[in-house]
């Protein structure tokens, strides 16, 4: 085993920690985090299907969004879809044996790169380009975007350009995740490899320290997930009835 | 048109999104509280001399107490499809007025002392230091917001910029650097009963001159009863409608109505007030305590049903938040939603045929109906979402012959705010107000132009007010804007039915 191959299983499995842990302890602080009022954005579903089909509409077409501006949801929606894809069809390089849906993706989830990227780069184009989206926006705002740019180029370099040892890549992957650290090959020494799985690193360890959040966010959005039935029902967070206590 | 000695926005033929301007709205803040604004509100009087330390530990508390504020600091993505949506902006291009950037007057100190990236890397996320600087621009601009949601519509994650606008003043009141306008009315309450300040007699007095204007006009004796044990329904009203047009009108409306349907009815001296303006200034506990005033009375006066009158925060703190605030109300009638609108009633009424409307009585306007955006977006009437967007416009249809909606981009829940809610309705904030009506005025304009409409009716006090007082410097004249109510009492057919 390479000096390199000992990096990169310990840069993830920290970043994996990072990931786990941060995005774990967000969830959970979302939770218990009382929502003490009904605020739900109306008109807003009155039962609680309507709200799964109400967040359903938000997480799959962005319908807000849509509704707002048509550049922005066209080319956010072709880099998330994009990136969903590629993120299933890499599934192919955690699982063995490889599922079959996951093997009948993998010809769309290829070119699934290029659309995440066009995606990406009409979103910065609009971050430098209109006015009030650069008042907006910070460093870590452009640099998020170059980092996905760049996890996107060096991939697709590496499917389309020079082509890295997979299978190798693969049996690293595959030790790292069973414990079985004997039976780590050596990784290639290919450079958009290494600087592929560097940002992909990089990036799983500021998701849940950065705006990636908002993955997790949208679906504990009270305005989005609260049904519209305050006169049927009292609704009375714990310090709230703790006020009501000691009030009266 | 009013004079103003500001510059007062042009309308143009179709809407504008403007190029930004940084700063032109800066020195637009409101009066600051004195102590004897601030205490019985149990806020301190003046800046404390740790404030920057307190500051901070407030907003840690709030965080753990609303999740919204959790939720909204930590997703925003900067996407900017909110920036072109708040009047406020549309009408300075300040781009502190776009709602992330207000949000982020409030996320950046969030970040600094809250985020780990702000805490060790605060150029990169943009984090600052809680600073006077900071605090000056925290208090001008969390003060030109309405709290009107329409940047929560139109954001993929609901971010409402409201939740941090009242997180960002309740930081603010507990230093002691309150709004006097607010702080001032709240106090009010507590001790009089009502926003204007009018004591019990002066209340009996103006509804007993009502009963005489009205049965001077149409020679039947209408009621408007105050304190009357035992009726059936506690009308709460915001207490414009108590003197002022034309929202009296409105008053005049519903005490027809009532009359017509043989509902008993009541008003409270003690609770003379619809209006909540613990609200705005995010404070949970007084609005509880403003809340707690319409229980009392609810049970002092024995009534079996609480309507509440024309207004629009009122309306959201009484349909989405009454119930939790001041209920349960298991000892009003169960066949009644808890609270109802007027409109609800009246609606219901006309729907079962029990009124009689001389549409004819209106033929002199033609009207289009302005949505209130506490109304729109943070209530409902009747049984299915959106009820709160036709059953106004049933009722107005159902009392006049000609009716015409503004764009549909500026009515329904896309409705742009008046410019005065949210506690903005002050003469210190006059050049804000006139700014961020641009949005609706220029609709209007449309109509005016393209369908010969006359008159704007609204059902929120502060739409009221704020239009009779903006209308003059876009060229319109002031009583241009109507009660629903009004309509109603000028259609409504009194006395026996045939
Ligand atoms: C439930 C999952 C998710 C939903 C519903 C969602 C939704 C959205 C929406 C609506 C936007 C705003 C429009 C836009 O700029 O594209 C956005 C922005 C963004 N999302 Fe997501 N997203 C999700 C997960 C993710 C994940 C897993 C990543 C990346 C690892 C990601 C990265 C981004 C980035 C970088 C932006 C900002 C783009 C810009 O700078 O303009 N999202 N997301
Ligand atoms: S629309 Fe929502 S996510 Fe986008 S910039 Fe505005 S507040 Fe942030
Ligand atoms: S709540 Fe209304 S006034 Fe406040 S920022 Fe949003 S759109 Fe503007």
């Amino acid at each position: 085993m390479s000096v390199l191959t000992v990096v990169y299983a310990i840069l993830f499995y920290a970043a994996t920690a990072l990931l786990l842990v941060g995005l774990g302890y967000r969830i959970y602080l979302f939770w218990k985090t009382p929502a003490p009022l009904k605020i739900p954005t109306t008109p807003a579903p009155t039962t609680r299907a309507g709200v799964v089909y109400r967040l359903g509409r938000e997480v799959v077409f962005f319908e807000s969004l849509f509704r707002s501006t048509k550049w922005t949801w066209l080319f956010g929606w072709i880099f998330h879809f994009g990136l969903l894809l590629v993120l299933l069809r890499h599934l192919r390089y955690f699982t063995d044996p490889v599922w079959t849906w996951v093997s009948l993706i993998q010809p769309f989830g290829k070119y699934a790169a290029f659309a995440m990227v066009a995606g990406l780069l009409g979103l910065w184009a609009r971050r430098l380009f209109v006015d009030r989206v650069r008042y907006i926006s910070a460093p870590s705002d452009h640099l998020i975007l170059a980092l996905l740019v760049a996890i996107g180029g060096s991939g697709i370099m590496m499917s389309f350009v020079t082509r890295t040892d997979i299978i190798t890549v693969k049996e690293f992957f595959r030790g790292l995740m069973t414990f079985s650290w004997g039976s780590i090959p050596t990784l290639p020494a290919d450079f958009f490899l290494l600087v592929h799985l560097l940002l992909v690193a990089a990036l799983m360890a500021i998701f849940p320290y950065s705006k990636l959040l908002h993955g997790a966010g949208v679906f504990f959005s009270p305005t989005r997930n609260q049904v519209d039935n305050p006169r049927e029902r009292r609704h009375l967070a714990p310090w709230a009835a703790q006020l009501e206590n000691n009030g009266k | 048109m009013a004079k103003a000695d500001f510059e007062v926005p042009e309308l143009k033929e179709y809407p504008e999104i403007p190029s930004i301007t940084p700063g032109v709205m800066a020195h637009s803040r409101p009066f600051i509280a004195k102590p004897e604004h601030q205490e019985p509100l149990h806020f301190p009087g003046e800046l404390v001399d740790n404030w920057q330390e307190k500051a901070i530990a407030k907003m840690g508390e709030l965080q753990g107490k609303y999740r919204s504020l959790q939720v909204y600091l930590d997703s925003c993505v900067k996407c900017g499809a909110c920036t072109d949506k708040c009047h406020y902006f549309l009408g300075t291009k300040d781009p502190k007025n776009m709602p992330v950037a207000r949000q982020d007057l409030y996320r950046k100190v969030y970040r600094r002392y809250f985020t780990f990236a702000g805490k060790y890397f605060p150029k990169l996320v943009g984090a600052v230091d809680l600073t006077k600087e900071v605090l000056d621009d925290w208090y001008s601009y969390f003060h030109q917001c309405s709290q009107c949601r329409r940047c929560s519509v139109f954001c993929p994650y609901g971010i409402d910029t409201a939740e941090i606008s009242m997180a960002a003043r309740e930081v603010m009141d507990s230093i002691g650097v309150g709004q006097k306008y607010c702080n001032e009315i709240i106090g009010k309450v507590f001790r009089i009963g009502n926003n204007l300040g009018l004591p019990e007699p002066a209340l009996a007095d103006t509804l007993e001159g009502l009963e005489e204007d009205v049965e001077d006009e149409t020679g039947v004796k209408v009621r408007y009863p105050l304190d009357e044990e035992g009726a059936e329904v506690l009308l709460i009203t915001p207490s414009a409608d108590f003197f002022a047009e034309p929202h009296v009108d409105g008053l005049i409306g519903y005490g027809k109505v009532f009359h017509q349907a043989g509902i008993s009815w009541t008003l409270s001296s003690a609770a003379s007030e619809a209006a909540n303006f613990g609200m705005f200034i995010g404070s949970y506990e007084n609005m509880r305590r403003v809340s707690l005033r319409i229980r009392e009375a609810a049970l002092d006066l024995g009534v079996k049903r609480i309507v509440f009158g024309e207004c629009g925060h009122a309306w959201r703190v009484a349909y989405s938040f009454l119930n939790t605030l001041a209920g349960p109300f298991d000892f009003l009638d169960p066949r009644y939603p808890v609270p109802q609108h007027i409109c609800e009633v009246t609606h219901d009424l006309i729907q079962r045929g029990a009124l009689t409307l001389d549409k004819s009585a209106n033929d002199d306007m033609v009207l289009t109906y302005h949505d209130s955006c506490n109304v729109a977006r943070a209530s409902r009437m009747g049984n299915k979402p959106g009820g709160q967007f036709s059953i106004p416009r049933d009722i107005i249809k159902a009392s006049c012959n000609h009716f015409v909606d503004m764009a549909p981009d500026t009515i329904h829940d896309s409705t742009f705010c008046c410019g005065g809610g949210g506690g903005l309705l002050t003469d210190d904030l006059m050049e804000i107000r006139v700014k961020g009506a641009m949005p609706r005025m220029q609709a209007l304009k449309q109509v005016v132009e393209e369908n010969g409409v006359t008159h704007m009716a609204a059902i929120c006090a502060i739409c009221k007010s704020q239009f009779t007082k903006v209308l003059p410097y876009y060229g319109f004249s002031m009583d241009k804007i109507v009660s629903v109510h009004q309509l109603v009492s000028n259609a409504i057919v009194l006395g026996d039915k045939e």
